[in-house]
């Protein structure tokens, strides 16, 4: 657990970085950092391992003042992942990484063997072990440098802004992929950065602060897309909040209704309504329209393409964004649902969502 | 100062000389290498060849390059067009590099831009890549004129000296002339700070978009 | 017989090879010109590398850097050996050339040394401390590691600027290849001269080789590409 007790930084020239901050993160959990540049949210991550000191207030590491040890010593034990990375350049891949673990006494090899495992774990092939970073992409640059800090396997990350400097297709991947590691590894992770979709996408918890380094709020992305504590807060979660909102409630208890399919190559029945063509195995390829005319078999040609499906399992129900959104882009306005191998189940409607949303309203669990 | 009171007419003169030595090279070696550096961002084989070249050149050291001229133009030993060629020779091979380095950092988008509104590439060259590589040109023809200045002292073992020439008389009378020595130092030091503050100051002028932005 | 004919002819006469009778032979030359040369580019380098090094890394003292390294520019060379020697009197001549040669030496590597450290990939410094090196392994491990390539550059061009400038130390009666063109411009032998010359181009033509190649082999192969275009002080 790391506490912030009323931490303050003022600059030399009077400047107020970070303004009485209360704030505790909790183990295991991605807690953001958010805000406009200027927010001093770079500065109170970088307070935690002392790369800058506050100037009054106190910070607690598992109930340990961090000024008891040596800021080098506090480092070591603390991984460290900034923009652009910051890899040394005359270093090949493999020494970046083992780079901690040496300092910290490992002999050379072992801690290469390491670095190699690394490489795996971050989703790196093992062939560019020897490459210098000049000779990477910016997205595996920013994997090594994820590796290169969990190297010593530190419980706690720092996280400063790694994903900015990437463009949104690699940052999209390295986001998926950090979800997918925090799940195996479980670290206790603070993240800072500005984009607040990457916020809500990556946060356990989401501290948002304003200009002047105040908090604004502390909340699960959740609440603060349903419940920001004033305009400020609104106004930087942005538009189409109550949309994106639906993206934490559960779809369980959506009703999904059967849906007459037809397979591709079949005769046609004469058309009574949007019909789902599927393959072989029963994965839908598109939609035959209500006014179609198709005579004899029914050919690719036929279809009209189909909207974004919804995955519904029976162990892991979709959110309500995703049974929504299936609907809302539907031709037919019936959203598909599919299960986990990506065959019909049957069919959702916008009504039957808001019915859910409604009774979720009811029973409390949409704050309000 | 005695010395430099007595002798003002005379150092105004050797003064002025020293400057033509100098600094004629720095102007013929500028012409020489505008066209040179263009042809060498243009193909990659001149380059090759004109960048190792330039550095071979500029390795070797002025004395023995002053001396190796009437080998190459076959001038008399003590012609002053030596000294010139020579310091030239440096400026050329100063500046072919750096401005076609500045010549390649020009952006691509930039060259796209102008060619899409109609310019050629002869036109182009004059209207948008040499103004922006203009910077580095001046940063090279300031390095190069304060050099120049102090190599033309060299210039006086083989006889070709301009204010060098009172650096060695005073070295060489008995007893040792203080005054002249530090008065021939002083000047060239001089000189060569006015020289680059000039063209700090016509470097200001040609690229105004390059001055730091004036806080108020 | 054309001047080719007669450089060639100097510097195939086997007379010119031996020390005999107190003249100085090319070999002795050679040994004299390496001697002013190495000491004072290895005096310089242990002053002013550490000094860059502090002040690249502090960032304390920039400015006068640059400064220093502008004035000095403009400094005649003759004229400071010239000085230096007649102020030591002739007896201190090759002390009074060493200090001449180390101080023309100094800013060009103090200016190299304080670039290079300073223009490390400041996301890479602030790494290394973030991940808990200490000041002192920050400066070892990865700023000189990475200003190597801009230190050799310094390194190269302060060496052929004490080359040439030991060249010039033959005026105040010292030895090194400069003494073949001062001796023969005063007793008018063109081809000594001329000679001379060559021995002194391809001196600083083997002495930069050798430099280069010793710095393909330091430099990190990380380092290697785009190495242009990210140095320069101002």
């Amino acid at each position: 657990m790391i506490e912030f007790q009323s931490v303050t930084k003022r600059y030399d020239d009077g400047t107020v970085a970070v303004d009485e901050l209360d704030l505790t993160i909790d183990d295991g959990k991605i807690t953001v950092l958010v805000g406009p540049s200027g927010c001093g949210k770079t500065t109170s991550l970088r307070m935690i391992n002392r790369m800058v000191e506050a100037s009054s207030g106190t910070i607690l590491v598992d109930g340990a003042d961090i000024r008891s040890q040596r800021p080098a010593a506090l480092r070591r034990g603390i991984g460290y992942v900034i923009q652009n990375a910051g890899l040394f350049p005359h270093r090949t891949v493999l020494d970046n990484i083992a780079t901690v673990p040496i300092l910290l006494g490992t002999k050379k090899a072992a801690a290469r063997r390491r670095a190699e495992e690394l490489l795996d774990t971050v989703g790196l092939p093992r062939e560019l072990a020897k490459r210098y970073p000049a000779q990477l992409s910016g997205g595996q640059q920013q994997r090594v440098g994820v590796a290169r800090a969990l190297a010593a396997d530190p419980p706690v990350l720092l996280m400063d802004e790694p994903f900015s400097a990437v463009d949104p297709v690699v940052r999209d991947d390295l986001q998926e992929e950090l979800l997918r590691l925090q799940s195996e590894l479980g670290k206790t992770i603070v993240f800072v950065t500005h984009d607040i979709d990457e916020a809500i996408k990556l946060g356990d918890k989401v501290a948002v602060l304003r200009v002047g380094g105040k908090l604004a709020q502390y909340d699960t992305p959740a609440t603060l897309l349903a419940k920001p504590v004033d305009d400020f807060v609104a106004g930087f979660v942005g538009r189409d909040r109550g949309y994106r909102a639906l993206g934490f409630l559960s779809a369980h208890g959506v009703e999904v209704a059967p849906l007459s399919t037809l397979t591709l190559g079949e005769p046609a029945p004469v058309v009574t309504g949007w019909t789902v063509v599927v393959d072989e195995r029963r994965r839908p390829l598109g939609w035959l329209s209500a006014k179609s005319t198709v005579e004899g078999e029914i050919r690719s040609a036929d279809l009209v393409a189909g909207g974004s499906l919804y995955v519904a399992d029976s162990t892991a129900a979709g959110s309500l964004r995703a049974a929504l959104d299936s609907a809302l882009s539907s031709p037919s306005g019936t959203g598909i649902a599919v299960d986990a191998e990506g065959a019909v189940v049957g069919g959702v409607t916008a009504d039957s969502v808001l019915k859910v949303l409604d009774a979720a309203r009811r029973s409390g669990e949409v704050p309000s | 100062m005695n010395w430099i009171i007595d002798h003002l007419p005379q150092l105004l003169s050797v003064s002025g000389e020293h400057l033509q030595l100098a600094l004629v090279p720095v102007a013929v070696g500028l012409l020489l290498s505008l066209p040179l550096a263009w042809v060498a961002n243009r193909w990659p084989v001149a380059r090759a060849i004109l960048v190792p070249v330039s550095a071979l050149l500029y390795t070797i050291p002025s004395l023995a390059l002053f001396v190796m001229m009437p080998l190459l133009l076959g001038t008399k030993v003590l012609d002053p067009i030596n000294v010139q060629a020579a310091l030239t020779i440096y400026t050329v091979a100063l500046l072919v590099r750096a401005i076609a380095d500045a010549l390649a950092a020009v952006p691509e988008s930039v060259i796209q831009a102008a060619s899409a509104m109609g310019y050629r590439a002869v036109g182009r060259f004059f209207a948008v890549e040499l103004p922006l590589a203009v910077p580095v040109l001046i940063a090279g023809v300031r390095v190069a004129a304060v050099s120049n200045i102090s190599l033309v002292a060299v210039g006086q073992i083989i006889g070709v000296g301009g204010l060098g020439f009172f650096l060695l008389q005073g070295f060489q009378s008995s007893p040792p002339n203080y005054q002249e020595i530090v008065g021939g130092i002083v000047l060239i030091v001089v000189l060569a700070l006015v020289v680059d503050g000039l063209l700090a100051l016509a470097g200001r002028a040609l690229a105004p978009w390059n001055r730091k932005a004036v806080s108020r | 017989m054309s001047i080719f004919d007669q450089i060639s002819a100097w510097l195939s006469d086997p007379d010119h090879w031996k020390t005999t009778l107190g003249i100085a032979g090319i070999p002795q030359r050679l040994a004299e010109h390496v001697q002013y040369t190495v000491l004072a580019v290895v005096i310089a380098a242990v002053i002013a590398i550490p000094l860059g090094a502090y002040i690249g890394h502090t960032g304390r003292g920039g400015t006068l850097v640059v400064g220093i390294v502008n004035s000095f520019r403009a400094l005649p060379e003759l004229g400071l050996l010239i000085l230096l020697v007649l102020v030591m009197g002739l007896a201190l001549a090759l002390e009074a050339v060493t200090i001449a040669l180390v101080l023309l030496a100094i800013p060009v590597l103090l200016a190299g040394t304080y670039a290079g450290v300073r223009n490390v990939d400041r996301a890479a410094v602030d790494a290394a401390r973030g991940m808990g090196m200490s000041e002192w392994q920050v400066l070892v491990k990865v700023e000189l590691p990475n200003a190597l390539p801009l230190i050799f550059g310094a390194l190269r061009s302060a060496t052929l600027q004490v080359i040439a400038t030991a060249t010039i130390a033959a005026v105040v009666s010292l030895g090194g290849f400069g003494r073949y063109v001062i001796d023969g411009n005063s007793q008018r032998e063109f081809d000594q001269m001329a000679a001379g010359a060559v021995l002194i181009a391809a001196l600083a033509i083997v002495a930069e080789l050798l430099l280069a190649g010793v710095q393909w082999l330091v430099v990190s192969p990380g380092l290697r590409k785009n190495s242009r275009g990210r140095a320069r002080v101002r």
